[in-house]
């Protein structure tokens, strides 16, 4: 096979140039416990405190990034707040929802101007509303899973992105993030995990920044104090 | 492609009498140096995190065999495939044989720098298959049929109006009238045009900004998201990504995110980090089904345990040329390969050898801000010394420079000779150039003069008044 010599040459090659040999015994196990206990590093002092404060700043970030937030009471109120947005902007009620179960479980039969699709998305859907795994404080990001009901094209394909959060999901720094999902996933990560921060952008045109380089244009949080 | 970085000269030359080019480098300032400034001031912490994101690098450099199989098994576990390669045309042999098992008509890419070393593109074409570049910056220098200028902002040398004819050329089935005049309508227009692309390619190819020994992850950074599109949407994503990529865990990699994006546009965070994690799982609904990492050496094993390990370290962020006053004038063209900057006037000469590159560590004042602002801690004014040092111990540098320097450092080993000539002539000089205060040509000092004149030295050395301040102090 020579795939198997190109491979042997390249890690015989690394180990004659660090003058060693293949790391065996008790140091191996060393490395494996840092691989297998791993923890965080340094965690910057402003994702460090009390979860209420993280809420704050989540949200002050991620308007920062010109994310846009909107903050509803109980789940109840997230159909109203995404009929609400889509009117504000003068956009069509028609959305592509993530077929996931707790979010198709709210009360969307209640506004009856949206039409609504569920599954991941297909050209030429203009809005998707998803649920995300977290928020993560310190720099107003998303963190979002793919799995059956969270098809990860929902999060890049559409003009407009509307996502569904908890305040209790929020997290301070993005090892947290880390700590939820090992936990949520042990032994094998999902196929994708999006951090998004802010609408999509480029600064390729004389550095000037301009949102919906290829990602949505809009990124709009519907936020629920629980 | 073909390196041109032996004419470094007459390239810079060219640069810097280029008035559109230079126009276009006027934006750098604001664009990245302003901005990283503003951010890192936000996060006390900053300093502090690159002494860590120095020593998680150099933990893994000194581990790297290690982490590397850990990786390869963790990826084979998540039923993804890793391919191998010591040399360009093996990863790029790699790559063809996966497009063709589906065979593939058409692939989408994310920026990758790796593929800009390999070649890659040309290659595809050559071989029958369409490669489309899907970053707005990479889109632009594909269509224009330019190499990068930059690591980052791949057509940084480019106005507005070089856009607008080059789409107005290569979009020739829009009407002619449209107006382009605004960045925003030609990225609208780029948009619209990659949208079906993006649907229809057969294969996605993204680099990757870090290999997760950990977990078998790769992840990729972008601000647009097409990337993202890129590894989600076509049968099977392949990532293409140099030795050096790993890092141990998800933690060690949140460390250096912190650094990455401030260091490099002045973002707290880029807009996309994407973790992909093998292939797409039975129940998932969208997704590759299949996935393949192409590991490539191209010399990165043999600089371990050299004077250039620690190069090994970069992130590719692209501060240290957003900071040098000769990238600043010449742009990213002149230094003639893949890598400009500071971070390539080390990288270049070890890829591609001394002998082509040894201009580029040559082309630098030496004044310490791309080691300065370098996340990584990377001494790179050192290490272009240390080229410096090779060039000339392997007689590659003209005679000229050669006996000039022979003939300072005959001086210089004899320190009481030395002080005396310095001394006589910084007197010469001061009473000579007295009353103008500058002198506008020079025997034996051409170079300078002829572009600029030379300052009248006030008499005496430094030595000397160095001497006089101790005494009276």
């Amino acid at each position: 096979m020579p795939d198997m010599s190109s491979r042997d040459q390249i890690l015989a090659g690394i180990r004659r140039s660090l003058g060693r040999t293949k790391i065996e015994g008790e140091q191996a196990e060393a490395l494996t416990r840092r691989l297998e206990n791993s923890q965080p590093n340094l965690i910057p002092q402003r994702a460090q405190r009390p979860h209420a404060d993280q809420v704050r700043l989540f949200v002050e970030m991620a308007e920062g990034v010109q994310t846009t937030v909107s903050r509803v009471a109980s789940a109840a109120d997230v159909p109203e707040a995404v009929a609400d947005y889509l009117k504000q902007h003068n956009l069509p009620a028609e959305l592509r929802l993530a077929p996931d179960e707790w979010l198709t479980g709210l009360p969307w039969a209640r506004k009856k101007t949206l039409t609504i699709k569920t599954g991941r998305a297909e050209e030429p859907d203009a809005v998707s509303v998803t649920p995300a795994f977290a928020g993560v404080a310190e720099t107003g990001t998303l963190m979002l899973t793919s799995g059956p009901g969270t098809p990860t094209t929902l999060n890049l394909l559409p003009e407009t992105h509307m996502v569904v959060l908890k305040a209790s999901q929020v997290v301070g720094a993005y090892e947290d993030g880390w700590k939820k999902l090992r936990e949520a996933y042990p032994g094998q990560l999902p196929r994708t995990v999006n951090y998004i921060t802010g609408p999509s952008r480029t600064g390729d045109i004389e550095q000037k920044i301009l949102m919906g380089a290829h990602g949505p244009r809009r990124l709009h949080i519907v936020l629920i104090d629980d | 492609m073909k390196p041109t970085s032996h004419a470094f000269k007459s390239n810079a030359t060219t640069a810097l009498h280029d008035e559109r080019l230079q126009r276009a480098l006027g934006n750098m300032r604001s664009g990245f140096q302003d901005k990283r400034l503003a951010a890192i001031d936000k996060l006390p912490e900053f300093e502090t995190l690159r002494d860590l994101g120095r020593d998680i690098k150099n933990h893994t450099l000194e581990h790297i065999d290690f982490y590397l199989e850990r990786f390869e098994s963790k990826v084979i576990q998540n039923g993804g495939h890793v391919h191998w390669a010591r040399t360009p045309q093996e990863a790029r042999e790699k790559i063809l044989e996966i497009c063709r098992s589906v065979d593939a008509k058409t692939v989408t890419k994310g920026k990758s720098m790796i593929a800009e070393e390999i070649a890659l593109n040309d290659f595809l074409e050559e071989s029958g298959i369409e490669p489309i570049e899907t970053d707005l910056g990479e889109y632009i220098i594909q269509i224009r049929k330019e190499p990068p200028s930059h690591i980052i902002a791949p057509a940084v040398h480019l106005n507005q109006t070089d856009v607008e004819e080059s789409f107005r050329k290569i979009h020739n089935d829009l009407p002619v009238d449209r107006p382009l005049s605004e960045p925003r309508q030609l990225l609208d227009e780029a948009r619209a045009k990659l949208r079906n692309r993006f649907i229809d390619a057969d294969v996605g190819i993204t680099g990757a900004n870090f290999l997760i020994a950990e977990t078998g992850s790769t992840v990729i950074v972008t601000n647009e998201g097409n990337g993202d599109l890129t590894q989600t949407l076509p049968k099977i994503h392949i990532v293409l990504a140099s030795l050096e990529k790993v890092v141990p865990t998800l933690d060690d990699a949140a460390t250096i995110f912190r650094l990455l994006a401030r260091s490099a546009t002045g973002q707290e965070m880029s807009v996309y980090t994407t973790f992909s994690t093998g292939p797409k799982r039975p129940e998932d609904l969208d997704g590759p089904e299949q996935y393949h990492v192409v590991l490539l050496d191209n010399g990165r094993s043999a600089m371990l345990g050299t004077e250039f390990q620690e190069m090994l370290r970069c992130i590719r962020c692209a501060a240290c040329m957003n900071h040098c006053p000769v990238y600043s004038a010449v742009g990213g063209h002149a230094y003639g390969w893949v890598y400009p900057g500071p971070m390539g006037a080390v990288l270049t000469p070890t890829l591609v050898g001394v002998q082509e590159a040894g201009h580029l560590p040559n082309a630098s004042t030496f004044c310490g801000r791309c080691e300065s602002v370098c996340p990584m801690r990377i001494p790179l004014p050192k290490m272009m010394r240390q080229w410096r040092k090779r060039e000339f111990e392997k007689k590659l540098s003209p005679g000229t420079f050669r006996a000039g320097l022979g003939l300072w450092a005959f001086f210089a080993k004899r320190p009481a000779l030395y002080q005396a000539v310095t001394g006589l002539a910084m007197r010469v000089l001061g009473r000579f150039g007295k009353d103008k205060g500058r002198f506008k040509s020079l025997p034996l000092a051409g170079g300078w003069t002829s572009v600029r004149d030379m300052p009248a030295p006030q008499g005496r050395t430094f030595q000397q008044l160095y001497r006089d301040k101790k005494r009276a102090a």
